[in-house]
């Protein structure tokens, strides 16, 4: 056999491999649906109803994603992944983006290879303790068992919490939210920690919320945000600015109930930049005109999406605080689309 | 003169690899093989390139920084600042524990259900059966989950120990707790103690070596030693003279008195759990995760060893035992003198597969929570630094080191059980 022409051959089969991996656009249109990562269930971010349809926070990324590249917001195939299976999921492929209350920080983005796209939460960790165990602050709570995800960041940051002041604790490592619930309403651990929206998200699920308090103590900053592989920077785009449509939506008043009537062109250029009715933002993208319409009148804005799963109204009860628009004294702050 | 001339000598062409079935089947594997190595090839250099377009190379660097996270279950020191590499050891220390004392409890529990299910008796032989089938048949998987559900929706949380109205007290004298988090038991100290030997001074895999556990194990064997001398002693006087003296209290004394005296020596004492804040304090804890673990592997692969020894002992055929009863030994010396060494042999083999299963599904560990090595290196080690291969090669490397030892260790044994034939 003549040795040059196999090994070109296999030279060829594996650039074509190379090649292939990186257009995950071209690969999500080709399989007319979108991976999604989420969590394994955490009510009001991402959890199957009934009916086995998932919604929540996070889903809403990957719904209005699926939007804007698909046009069919339930055109996901959603991925259940745990703290520790998320980044491998990514890393390999088996999903495009990852919507899983992941914690932007540097050795994900620099070290793990991963490109944040942007922050759909600003949160911090927290602590949570049956109220009937008379602890008031976080420092209290030398010799206690803590509940802890394994993979998350929140487990290193326990780590230095305890270590720097100098208190001792017990780690139980859990692998999913559903366990952590189960330990800690049994009493296997004394304080369930992780980030602050989750332990409200855990608690509203409760048949007592009220026995529990959240002790006051934030330790951290957690910039919770979607993901995607690093190296493709086409699909990091949308992923970025659709996520920013949603947040440019709502400091606009771009609405589910209004889009139709907005969409037909108003006096405000940037609203009609972002719906397609002026400029060429999503022929840039490798979309059409009309990708951000229909990421937004998906599950609507920003806020919509948020009042909707874990707002003040919603069982989560979370108040907008840090994530309002930065025209209400919070974080949120879409560049501008131009 | 010679009639018959030597046979032409073949001359070696090329299509003889293929058409001479003397070299057929050689020049087939040689060609498997190759195609074999190729394919090897050229899935790791695809990976290889995989990994740097990805600009992942393989890099073993991690281990030296500080891991970050912490291990509740340690059986050396270590706390979140040291090193990958001595999560790793913790881990893999985590993983011999349960595995260790997984293959004992499963060996003394199938022998034990393996004999009983061939008892006459029809209830203890169907209650063994029943026993049999019902671990394994389920996936150890879901008995593990099992019975740390049990343990933890069960047992009373140690808040439920505190207080006047406590609606849970220990056992035994207050040395013992069990509580949804594990179990308290009293631990071994030495007020007297003479201190620990300090190795590999302050690098990854530095340990303390304790001084007391060296001395008792070095009086114990001592005794050991000189009781069998004792023993052999008799044997000799039994085979010359018909009389074997009495000489159990001796070498039952040489055993006990000088561990006694040692122990004394040292101030051994049994230092009790107490509820202090949140949890116990002071005795051994051994977690629900570990017990969960030790108990769902050991009773499900005891399972397993149960129908070893009992096809072990069937395949000895009964006139064996007919001809020991009829030389007059007792049932159980039957068992232990003529049936047992003999169905060893047919028992050993087929033991190292389940001692190596009982290992590699101690990996499920994580399921529990328990941090073993699959937890720590092929976990949060992996997690926290996003090397995959890496770490999983690593992991299947020290997979493999573990059961070939096992296997080893098992061989020798297996030697030493073997038919000698003369
Ligand atoms: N933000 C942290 C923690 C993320 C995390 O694991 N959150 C938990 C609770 S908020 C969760 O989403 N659990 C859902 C599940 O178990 O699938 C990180 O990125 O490491």
């Amino acid at each position: 056999m003549n040795k040059s022409v196999f090994l070109g051959a296999l030279t060829v089969a594996g650039l074509m491999a190379g090649v292939a991996a990186a257009g995950t656009m071209d690969d999500v249109k080709a399989r007319g649906k979108l991976n999604c990562g989420v969590t394994t269930g955490l009510v009001g971010f991402a959890a199957p109803d009934a009916n086995g349809v998932w919604n929540g926070f996070d889903v809403s990324v990957c719904r209005a994603v699926a939007a804007a590249v698909l046009g069919d917001q339930n055109a996901v195939e959603f991925v259940p992944t745990t703290g520790k299976t998320r980044f491998t999921a990514l890393a390999s492929g088996e999903i495009d983006l990852l919507a899983r209350n992941t914690t932007w920080t540097f050795s994900r983005d620099v070290d793990l290879k991963f490109e944040f796209i942007g922050v759909n939460y600003y949160d911090g960790q927290g602590f949570m303790v049956p109220k009937s165990l008379g602890v008031s602050s976080a420092k209290e709570l030398d010799g206690a068992t803590v509940c802890i995800q394994t993979g998350t960041t929140t487990e290193l940051n326990l780590a230095d919490f305890f270590r720097s002041n100098n208190i001792s604790y017990e780690p139980v490592p859990i692998e999913t939210n559903a366990e952590a619930q189960q330990q800690y309403l049994a009493g296997a651990c004394d304080v369930y920690t992780t980030d602050a929206s989750g332990l409200a998200a855990t608690r509203a699920t409760f048949e007592a919320p009220g026995d529990h308090v959240i002790l006051p103590e934030i330790i951290s900053k957690e910039p919770l945000g979607p993901l995607v592989r690093h190296g493709d920077s086409e699909w990091g785009d949308i992923a970025r600015w659709t996520l920013n449509a949603l947040i440019a939506a709502e400091e606009y008043g771009v609405t589910s109930a209004n889009i139709e009537e907005l969409a037909k062109g108003t006096n405000n250029p940037e609203i009609n930049r972002l719906l397609g009715t002026e400029g060429t933002l999503g022929e840039m993208l490798g979309l059409d005109k009309e990708w951000a319409k229909r990421a937004i009148a998906a599950n609507g804005n920003y806020g919509e999406i948020f009042a909707k799963n874990i707002g003040e109204n919603s069982p989560v009860g979370l108040g907008r605080g840090l994530n309002a628009q930065w025209t209400n004294g919070g974080l949120l702050y879409a560049p501008p689309f131009r | 003169m010679t009639l018959l001339t030597d046979p032409p000598k073949e001359q070696f062409r090329l299509s003889m690899l293929l058409y001479d079935t003397r070299y057929r089947s050689a020049t087939f594997q040689v060609i498997a093989l190759l195609c074999f190595m190729l394919l090897a090839a050229w899935l790791i250099s695809n990976t290889a390139q995989n990994l740097a377009e990805l600009g992942k190379p393989i890099d073993f660097g991690f281990f030296g920084e500080s891991a970050g996270y912490d291990i509740n279950q340690r059986l050396l020191d270590y706390d979140s600042q040291d090193t990958h590499l001595r999560a790793a050891l913790i881990g893999l220390l985590n993983t011999l524990v349960v595995a260790a004392l997984g293959c004992a409890t499963a060996t003394v529990l199938g022998v034990t259900v393996g004999v009983l299910r061939l008892s006459n008796n029809w209830l203890i032989s169907r209650l063994m059966t029943v026993y049999v089938e019902m671990f394994r048949n389920v996936p150890v998987l879901l008995w593990i989950v099992f019975i740390m559900a049990v343990m933890i929706e069960t047992l009373p949380a140690p808040r439920a120990f505190r207080g006047d109205n406590a609606t849970a007290s220990m056992l035994l004298g207050d040395s013992v707790a069990l509580t949804n988090r594990g179990v308290y038991i009293p631990e071994p100290l030495f007020s007297r103690s003479l201190g620990d030997i300090h190795l590999l001074g302050e690098s990854s895999l530095r340990f303390n070596v304790s001084l007391d556990l060296i001395v008792v194990l070095a009086v114990l064997i001592g005794g050991v030693w000189v009781s069998q001398f004792i023993k052999r002693r008799a044997d000799r006087i039994q085979e010359s003279t018909g009389d074997r003296p009495t000489t159990w209290y001796l070498r039952l004394g040489v055993i006990v008195v000088p561990l006694v005296i040692v122990l004394a020596a040292l101030g051994f004492y049994l230092g009790h759990p107490e509820l202090k804040g949140f949890n116990f304090k002071g005795g051994t804890h051994m977690r629900n995760s570990l017990i969960a673990l030790w108990l769902a592997l050991s009773l499900y692969t005891a399972a397993f060893v149960a129908e070893i020894v009992r096809s072990g002992i069937m395949a000895i055929s009964s006139g064996q035992t007919e001809a020991a009863s009829a030389l007059g030994l007792r049932s159980n010396r039957i068992m232990s003198l003529v049936i047992l060494p003999q169905a060893l042999r047919v028992i050993v083999p087929p033991l190292i597969s389940q001692y190596l299963n009982l290992t590699k599904n101690s990996s499920l560990a994580i399921a529990v929570g328990y941090m073993d090595i699959t937890g720590t290196l092929g976990g949060i080690t992996m997690n926290q630094t996003g090397r995959e291969l890496e770490c999983v090669l690593l992991l299947m490397l020290i997979y493999l080191i573990i059961s070939l030892s096992i296997s080893t260790v098992m061989n020798w044994y297996n030697e030493s059980v073997k038919l000698e034939e003369r």
